[in-house]
């Protein structure tokens, strides 16, 4: 079997490109220049040395030696949390910003949820001197202040979204609109590995450096390239697309995926697309969505902002229906515990989303001899809020 | 032969109308169906709200929003519409996004148009590709017409190709947006018009998107067949209720 995307975008059933005839111009120029783009010397001695110079690459690979007494197991943490800006999110804008520059772009825009992917836009925008409109939902503008304040102070225009329910689809509903009113100038900086072909297949190939390095950093420390497992936190998907994609068709290597159950899967306030889900169409693509026996689109709930999406990438779809990937649902609570196991057994304090990677341990028991990577995709400082309000702090 | 092929063979420019089912009131659509008739207007572009309506602007999605909080669904819109046929004989068009029809069968959805007597549809994030590929001998067995959207960004072979799998009519996106009202075309609108005219197509094209009023339906209906109009109308009922379309059609020709 196949996990790669075939030339028609699809990832086995799922993927495609559900477009308005008003994008198809702009997807049609996307498709057909991505990869020769992305295989320009020029390109890739750019992209290598932003990451290594601006972004801070090569993120450690780090043997969790306390968390890993704890849980009888060898665990690896991918410190994603260490790139510039806090997460995995600037893997990906750094890369399509590059590629807007070769398309004569001079106008970007994204969409954004908890402000992650804003900020890693608006940061790659100022870096280059491109104009950025961000848009987000108006009810995510109040509860993450200081993401929009970040994100001004960059150069960027955050424009609300008033729609529908006011999050995250909504904003990209948005910017997707902007888009098709914008056919010329503007590219759109997709942020996790959604929307109509070729975005999956682009952001997981710019966040493929994460399993790339886990690869040559783990060759060093264990004397072989492969885990026994990879783990990784999916909303929409795009840290985990990166931490799989050279994993994929190595056998031995275990796939975990861990969505959010929010308040229990069928509590009616989760975001377990896998577990709720059914084959849809949201924002382009064919793929695993939340929504009602009639089709329309349902708001997902997850205490993390960055996992509270109503669908999930066609590559993961797609790994799970051929059940390539385990996948697993972690609920608010048991997320939360497993963050501030991980601050207090290593110094490290988690995004709430890699918490939910780090929660695996409740409901997976691995060998002692397995080596388990975990991917940190994101920091913790953004969180602090939630994580006072939860355990009184 | 199918009643949109019917109505492009008469000598006339047509108008055509889109409202959202449901919209303002749930048990509104019939009504407005029927009065859009009786006030001369050739085709109706029956709107399936959608949660998350991706090529329309403001005004169709708060229509959209509204409609499905006042609880229309898929079946509800097909139960409402069953005995159309006794009161209304023009054209009627069902457009809506691709996820809803997916969920109710494509083929079962497919069928219950025919039953109902719907002649067409238009589903503008159903690519002509997809189309072809998987989808148009399902819509052909049933009998229904499939209406793709073209643009000034559209290239001509593009064009072409979608010419070549249209059996009706071509539903020309008037400029680079999502749906909303504009009150006057520019020059861009006006080399568009006579491009596509250039093209001598099979089918015949109807403008949409930004048709508002006398001024924009007499230009657009210049070189095109006919123009299509949604969100003016839409504001219209908003602010009208929907006791008064004779007044909003009489405005525009």
């Amino acid at each position: 079997m196949s996990y790669q995307v075939d030339e028609k975008g699809y990832y086995g059933d799922f993927g495609g490109a559900y477009i308005p005839e008003m994008l198809y111009p702009n997807v049609e120029e996307l498709r057909t220049k991505y990869l020769a783009i992305m295989n320009e010397p020029s390109f890739k001695e750019e992209f290598d040395q932003l990451l290594k110079d601006y972004v801070g690459r090569p993120s450690p690979l780090y043997y969790a030696k306390r968390l890993s007494e704890k849980h009888n197991t060898k665990v690896y943490l991918k410190r994603e949390d260490l790139n510039h800006t806090g997460a995995h999110k600037v893997n990906n804008t750094i890369g399509q910003i590059l590629v807007a520059k070769r398309l004569g772009k001079n106008r970007i825009i994204a969409e954004t949820g908890a402000g992650q992917h804003g900020v890693a836009t608006a940061t790659v925008c100022a870096l280059m001197g491109i104009e950025c409109i961000v848009y987000m939902g108006e009810i995510d503008i109040k509860r993450q202040a200081p993401n929009v304040a970040r994100m001004k102070m960059l150069g960027a225009e955050v424009r609300p979204a008033k729609s529908g329910s006011k999050t995250l689809k909504d904003a990209t509903n948005e910017a997707i609109r902007d888009w098709i009113n914008n056919p010329v100038d503007t590219h759109y900086i997709i942020g996790s590995a959604i929307g109509p072909h070729p975005y999956p297949d682009m952001v997981t190939r710019f966040q493929s450096i994460i399993s790339e390095e886990i690869k040559w950093q783990l060759k060093e420390k264990e004397g072989k390239e492969n885990p026994d497992y990879v783990v990784a936190c999916i909303g929409g998907g795009s840290n985990a697309a990166g931490t799989y994609y050279h994993f994929l068709d190595e056998p031995n290597v275990g796939i975990i995926a861990v969505e959010a159950a929010g308040k229990g899967v069928h509590s009616g306030e989760s975001a377990a697309t896998s577990q709720l889900g059914k084959e849809g169409i949201i924002h382009g693509c064919k793929t695993l969505l939340m929504q009602t026996p009639d089709g329309q689109i349902t708001e997902p709930y997850s205490i993390s902002a960055g996992l509270d999406y109503p669908g999930v990438g066609p590559l993961h779809s797609h790994l799970y229906k051929s059940g390539r990937g385990e996948f697993y649902s972690v609920t608010d609570d048991d997320a939360m515990t497993a963050g501030l196991e991980l601050s207090q057994l290593e110094g490290i304090i988690p995004a709430i989303e890699s918490s939910h990677a780090l929660a695996i341990f409740n409901d997976k028991k691995f060998k002692p001899d397995d080596i388990v990577v975990i991917s940190l995709s994101g920091r913790g400082d953004k969180d602090l809020n939630t994580y006072i309000d939860y355990f009184k702090l | 032969m199918n009643r949109i092929n019917q109505k492009l063979a008469e000598n006339k420019k047509l108008l055509s109308i889109y409202f959202t089912a449901g919209y303002p009131s749930l048990h509104d659509t019939v009504q407005v169906i029927q009065d859009l008739e009786k006030n001369g207007v050739d085709m109706i572009e029956i709107g399936l709200p959608f949660s998350d309506p991706l090529a329309d602007g403001p005004t169709i999605q708060e229509s959209s929003t509204a409609a499905l909080k006042n609880g229309m669904t898929t079946t509800l819109l097909f139960d409402q519409l069953k005995d159309i046929r006794k009161s209304v004989h023009i054209p009627l068009i069902i457009m809506g996004y691709f996820n809803p029809m997916m969920q109710y069968g494509v083929e079962a959805f497919c069928a219950k148009c025919q039953e109902i007597g719907i002649d067409g549809l238009i589903i503008p994030d159903l690519p002509v590709a997809e189309y072809h590929e998987h989808y148009q001998t399902t819509f052909e067995k049933y009998g229904l017409i499939n209406v793709f959207l073209i643009t000034p960004q559209t290239s001509d072979e593009r064009i072409r190709f979608i010419d070549s799998v249209s059996n009706g009519f071509i539903y020309m996106v008037s400029s680079a947006s999502t749906t909303g009202a504009k009150n006057t075309f520019g020059d861009t609108q006006q080399h568009y018009f006579e491009r596509i005219q250039s093209l001598n197509l099979r089918n015949p094209q109807i403008v949409g998107f930004g048709i508002s009023n006398n001024e924009t339906f007499t230009q657009a209906t210049k070189t095109a067949k006919g123009a299509i109009i949604g969100s003016a109308f839409i504001k219209h009922i908003t602010n009208n209720g929907i006791d008064r379309i004779g007044d909003f059609v009489r405005g525009i020709r």
